[in-house]
């Protein structure tokens, strides 16, 4: 009995230690060297995974950064300005630093301003309704309501409002990383450059109609009337194809445009409410007593 | 027993409503919005300015390519506007909007309805004739005539497949056309024969239509090398590919066309349409609609000018019942649902279905049962629940290899869904994908 235990023992080591040593010389046959930053630098990344920066993920992210001498074409969304800075101090590079950004969406067609005039039955889909027609309102650009922003979203940043059945974006939460700008089938959401206290301001439209047209398809539309373009004190307004488009960095938030826009398509979140009426209202009445 | 294609396959309820209606003349319309792309293909280069006065027959927009096709006025009098007009998916596309004023047509139209039966043109001369009419796929595919009828180097066709299957259920314009015009499309079947230079064309009408199969194979018994053959009632046999498995078995392969196994197939209303065009020359102005719904009053089938708005054909049988549900362009099978009744008919609008209240939406979706019943249904051999849950987690290349291509979109799929899933929705989304990356990997 004894025998047999020992024998098994003896065997079992015999074949253990074999074992060990023949991995031992394969293991460093077949190294491969793998660099210890790569694991430095993903440890530093905030681990969404979410593909933001362009790579699958942030193994692949770190890899790409670790290859590559300079950050050019490199930069985390999520983890912004710090974690880059963080980065640049890891391997001893010079930082590059980006304006922080966050996602708008460019559509103000609630129902109430964009009346509904068909049901759509199909699939709920942002890009199935798009591919196959106009969607239930009679705006070809404007939002279509399915979500797909939503389900993109990594970081429940953005919901949909179900009273404008619109995507609303929480600011605090997005880390501006683009899925649900690649979600839209339509392109309605941006990003734009972040201001102090979230406070933005843009033309909540995409529609190139002609104004009469976008005005029939909705309440606020941008009808490319070009007044905000006149007003705007510091050239930051183009108007293309009959929209109007706020450049995010020459703008200084000075809502002049806002209270210009006779369709209400400019929207200013963020701001304290006014303390004076409007000023073009007063001119208006102003001119209109005067001339009778 | 009858024949009809083997794989798959669905039977509708047939709801013909209005298939012994003669064929009326709907009135000219005030205005005309004929968009310039009616066809698969590239879009036709517009001739005409704001103001111009035009003639009925007249081309207003020149092909815009090989695979392209000719539009021409539908209407005399003047062009209003040459600018994006909505289309049947809503989205603004380019049309040439038409005022009509008096009945002028451009010079060497036939306008008599007189049968002529002779012609004397050579194959190369009735494809001419065939690409200045701008005849396209009359079925709906709307794909241009005379590229069917050009046959590549190195094949050969052996038959000419006349398609007056007609399974979609209620429309009937095919079958009226042939009780009607049964002469002239015997002579348009000879003409395509010579364009394709065969001897050999079969008929494929099902048989839910027994009067037209007998005055069809009345009137080919006169004719040498045309035969008409009964089909048995099912979805899709109209489709190319099932239409030439059921009438000579032979299979298309994936990928391929019916030419490849030595086929060209017409829809019967493009073979009366290139008789007019051959004989008459009379281009492509007009078409059969079918206008139907089981709540419509009085449906009909109606020669309609292209171009003429909707609207027009819902007044012509009664206005638009108080139940309706849906308005559909086509077929409840492979048609799509408008949403202004204001969209002009075109090329490939075989008819405008009425759809109640009660019958216009869908059930709630379901989780998939793993029934089987899409793969059973699907006459292409697809697995159309696989292909569904493949382009809901955008696996494009996995659909690639699925052969997700070969769908024709016919819907058996989702008809015969228990769960009442989108299927067909999301195949679709997934082809669009797929064809775009096709597309890349060719540049």
């Amino acid at each position: 009995m004894s025998n047999v235990v020992l024998f098994t023992i003896i065997t079992l080591s015999t074949i253990g230690a074999a074992s060990a040593i023949i991995l031992y010389f394969v293991a460093q046959k077949f190294k491969v060297f793998e660099d210890p930053r790569i694991d430095m630098v993903e440890q530093a990344l905030p681990l969404a995974n979410c593909g933001g920066c362009g790579y699958a993920g942030c193994r692949n992210f770190a890899e790409a950064v670790v290859k590559s001498d300079s950050f050019d074409g490199l930069y985390c969304p999520v983890g912004g300005n710090e974690t880059m800075k963080t980065l640049a101090a890891l391997l001893g590079r010079e930082a590059v630093e980006q304006e922080a950004t966050v996602a708008v969406v460019r559509c103000s067609g609630s129902p109430q301003h964009r009346p509904r005039t068909n049901h759509y039955d199909g699939a709920k889909s942002c890009t199935i309704a798009h591919s196959l027609y106009i969607g239930e309102s009679g705006c070809p650009h404007g939002c279509l309501g399915y979500g797909e922003c939503v389900d993109a979203c990594d970081f429940d940043a953005i919901y949909m409002n179900p009273e404008t059945g619109l995507p609303e974006v929480i600011d605090d939460k997005c880390t501006a990383c683009g899925a649900c700008v690649k979600a839209c089938p339509r392109n309605i959401i941006e990003l734009r450059k972040k201001n102090p206290k979230d406070r933005k301001i843009f033309v909540s439209c995409i529609n190139e109609e002609k104004g009469a047209v976008a005005r029939k398809n909705c309440a606020v539309a941008c009808i490319g009337c070009g007044k905000c373009v006149k007003v705007c004190p510091y050239d930051a307004i183009t108007m293309e194809k009959n929209l109007a488009y706020i450049d995010p960095v020459k703008c200084r938030l000075c809502r002049k445009c806002v209270v210009e826009c006779p369709t209400n398509a400019i929207l200013e979140i963020g701001f304290p409410p006014r303390k004076e009426k409007p000023i073009v209202t007063e001119d208006s009445e102003g001119s209109g007593l005067n001339l009778s | 027993m009858l024949k009809t294609f083997t794989l798959g396959g669905v039977h509708p309820e047939e709801n013909k409503f209005s298939s012994h209606k003669k064929i009326e003349v709907l009135p000219v319309p005030p205005v005309v919005t004929i968009p310039l792309s009616q066809h698969i293909g590239a879009p036709a280069k517009v001739l005409v300015n704001k103001g111009d006065r035009v003639k009925i027959g007249q081309v207003i927009a020149e092909s815009g390519g090989f695979v392209s096709a000719n539009i021409h006025s539908s209407v005399s009098g003047t062009v209003l506007k040459v600018e994006a007009f909505p289309d049947s998916t809503g989205y603004r596309r380019m049309s040439v909007q038409i005022q009509s004023e008096g009945d002028e047509w451009v010079d060497g139209v036939d306008l008599s309805t007189d049968l002529k039966k002779d012609f004397d043109f050579s194959s190369e001369e009735i494809i001419q004739k065939i690409i200045a009419s701008g005849l396209v796929g009359l079925g709906g595919a709307t794909f241009p005539s005379h590229v069917k009828l050009s046959i590549p180097q190195g094949k050969k066709a052996e038959y000419l497949i006349v398609n007056a299957v007609e399974c979609e259920p209620y429309l009937t314009a095919d079958h009226s056309l042939m009780l009607e015009k049964g002469e002239e499309i015997m002579v348009g079947t000879r003409i395509m024969m010579k364009a394709l230079k065969v001897e050999k064309a079969i008929f494929g009408i099902e048989n839910n239509k027994p009067d037209a199969i007998e005055l069809m194979s009345r009137l080919a018994e006169r004719e040498k090398g045309i035969t008409v053959v009964a089909l048995k009632v099912k979805y899709p046999q109209g489709g190319e590919k099932q239409l030439v498995q059921a009438l000579i078995n032979r299979e298309v392969p994936s990928g391929a066309l019916p030419i490849d196994v030595g086929v060209v197939a017409f829809n019967v209303g493009s073979i009366y349409a290139a008789y007019q065009a051959v004989q008459k020359n009379k281009p492509l102005i007009e078409r059969v609609v079918t206008v139907t719904g089981k709540s419509v009053k009085n449906p009909s089938n109606f020669l309609t000018r292209i171009g003429t708005p909707v609207q027009a054909l819902i007044d012509a049988v009664g206005g638009l019942p108080e139940d309706t549900g849906k308005v559909v362009n086509g077929g409840p099978m492979m048609g799509k649902a408008i949403s202004s009744l204001d969209v002009p008919v075109v090329k490939g609008s075989s008819g405008i279905l009425v759809i109640p209240d009660t019958e216009a939406n869908r059930h709630e979706t379901e989780n998939c049962i793993r029934c089987s019943k899409c793969v059973s249904a699907c006459p292409m051999g697809l697995e159309p629940y696989l292909l569904m849950s493949l382009a809901e987690r955008e696996y494009f290349g996995r659909m690639e290899t699925e052969k997700v291509m070969d769908c024709m979109e016919c819907g058996s799929c989702s008809y015969t869904c228990p769960s009442s899933r989108p299927l067909l929705d999301y195949i679709r989304l997934g082809k669009g994908n797929v064809t775009q990356i096709i597309r890349a990997r060719k540049n």
